[in-house]
């Protein structure tokens, strides 16, 4: 479901590598690459798998869910408008180890996060971008 | 010479300069960088015309925000060198990446004796647009490329805000206390007090410290180093040739990069550590010399937490064990165990990235260092970054 959306979030250009990423929420699902022959996810995207030399990962629909690795309450307004506080979270997808995503975690009070909470992906809608963003796993 | 595994056993530091320092200075870029670079060749007791090599971090970027004013082209035409080799480079890697350059193109024969210098004007810059510098370019209009697309989005517009998830990794670790912390500010203060160059020269307490206002937790405004207008310049020399100039070579022991992808969105590890251990345990292979051998450890501190994680990487501290070493201060005081930038650091000396760090380590081994020097200094330890890393040991030769 795609949130209302942030009006300062600065957005990404898209290029064929890191479409899917931005695009996936359109359909609810949060894509990351993934290497064809040794399985291994790579995030951010690279059009080529470097641990096995394998060309072309594709994007593929992960869970979504992960628990939050490392994180921080950001208190600064780095541009003029900026609303803060505001978490900027390292996310561990479930999918693999040290599979990180940067994300925000939203959905509940900044001091409520923790490291090792576990989270799942919502959207926000940017026209065609769909921002991934992370709220507490409500099945925990 | 001969091909070598250790190119920088070949190359020497003969001279250092540094500009006035200020927030903002009252000269353009280009004159701080002369100011610099004309004391360092004269410290070294060479002249302009000596000079065959330069090389700087990162070279000319024209975009207003202070970063990197100037570049080699326009600092070869404003010096009148003649240079057979140049520089310039953001990767290849970090801060230390120039210096690296340096030491290859001298150990290679191409050159005798490189400039390196390193200029920044973000408090001028700063004091045009508040917002200056801030990662994505700070107009939220424009869409962000590259690997800056994987934190912008997501309003993490400073490195404050992706070190902070370093310091709360080492924190969920290792129980890092804010005290612990703090300790790093806190005797940047006290240093800086002793060094006349640098921007923040009064001290704090560690209940100032905790006093500052939250940057971004658990990073409050004095673990974020402080931008200056200012240049800082060293000179390089082949080591055979260093001894007849003016005073005693500074000889590379050993010096190592670390190749961690840390810059380009992607993060390894726990964040607990930056992964560069490699750094340590390259420098550790190239020398018989050992941690409890450095008089002083010049730790890049862009953010306090580097310190802690340069610490353990350089195996200057063991794993988890450099928060407790540095809490209190004490052992990283001027008469501890392991004096600790004793310029101030990029926290309260000034953000040079790293080169303030180089020129602080070249004054206590020469003596230099005023009311703030180390006895009998003869052998340190700097390291460079933050994103991209390095680091050398560097000797004292009489």
């Amino acid at each position: 479901m795609a949130e209302e959306a942030n009006t300062l979030r600065q957005l990404p250009g898209l290029d064929q590598d890191n479409t899917p990423f931005w695009t996936g929420g359109a359909r609810g699902e949060l894509m990351i690459l993934r290497c064809t022959h040794c399985a291994r996810y790579i995030h951010p995207p690279l059009p080529h798998c470097g641990r096995c030399q394998t060309l072309n990962p594709v994007p593929v629909a992960v869970s979504g869910r992960g628990r939050v690795k490392s994180f921080t309450i950001n208190h600064q307004a780095w541009v003029p408008g900026m609303a803060t506080p505001f978490v900027i979270a390292a996310i561990e997808l479930d999918e693999q180890d040290e599979l990180y995503v940067l994300s925000n975690v939203t959905g509940c009070a900044v001091e409520d996060v923790y490291s090792g909470m576990p989270v799942t992906v919502r959207f926000e809608q940017h026209g065609d971008i769909f921002v991934p963003l992370f709220a507490p796993d409500a099945g925990e | 010479m001969s091909a070598t595994e250790h190119p920088e056993r070949l190359v020497s530091i003969t001279g250092v300069g540094q500009s006035g320092v200020g927030r903002p200075m009252p000269l353009s870029p280009l004159k701080l960088t002369v100011d610099a670079c004309v004391a360092a060749i004269a410290d070294a007791g060479l002249t302009p015309a000596d000079i065959d090599g330069l090389a700087t971090y990162p070279g000319a970027h024209n975009t207003g925000d202070g970063y990197s004013p100037i570049g080699a082209v326009e600092t070869v035409a404003a010096l009148g060198l003649q240079p057979k080799w140049m520089a310039a480079s953001i990767e290849g890697h970090s801060h230390m990446g120039s210096v690296a350059m340096a030491v290859h193109a001298i150990a290679s024969g191409a050159c005798r004796h490189v400039l390196i210098f390193r200029t920044v004007a973000q408090a001028s810059a700063r004091a045009r647009v508040h917002h200056a510098g801030v990662l994505g370019g700070g107009d939220t209009e424009a869409r962000v490329w590259g690997w800056q697309q994987w934190s912008v989005p997501f309003g993490a517009l400073s490195t404050a805000t992706l070190f902070a998830l370093y310091a709360q990794g080492y924190r969920d670790k290792y129980g890092l206390t804010d005290e612990q912390l703090g300790a790093i500010a806190v005797n940047g203060r006290t240093m800086a007090g002793l060094n006349p160059n640098a921007v923040y020269r009064k001290p704090i307490t560690i209940e100032d410290y905790l006093a500052g206002r939250m940057i971004s937790t658990p990073l409050r405004i004095f673990d974020c180093d402080a931008f200056v207008d200012g240049s800082t310049a060293i000179v390089l020399s082949r080591r055979d040739i260093a001894a007849d100039l003016r005073q005693p070579p500074l000889d590379f022991e050993a010096l190592a990069l670390g190749m961690n992808p840390i810059g380009m969105g992607a993060y390894v590890g726990d964040f607990s550590h930056m992964g560069i251990n490699d750094v340590g345990e390259a420098i550790w292979s190239k020398t018989d010399l050992k941690p409890k051998d450095m008089d002083f450890a010049q730790l890049y501190d862009g953010f306090s937490i580097h310190v802690l994680m340069w610490l353990e990487a350089l195996q200057l501290c063991g794993p988890g064990e450099a928060a407790s070493f540095v809490e209190g201060g004490k052992r990283i005081g001027l008469d501890g165990e392991l004096p600790l930038n004793t310029s101030g650091g990029q926290l309260s000396a000034g953000r040079f990235h790293g080169f303030g760090h180089i020129y602080e380590a070249c004054l206590q081994l020469w003596g230099r260092a005023g009311e703030r020097q180390i006895k009998d200094a003869e052998v340190g330890i700097v390291s460079n970054g933050g994103f991209g890393v390095g680091a050398f040991v560097l000797r004292r030769r009489d």
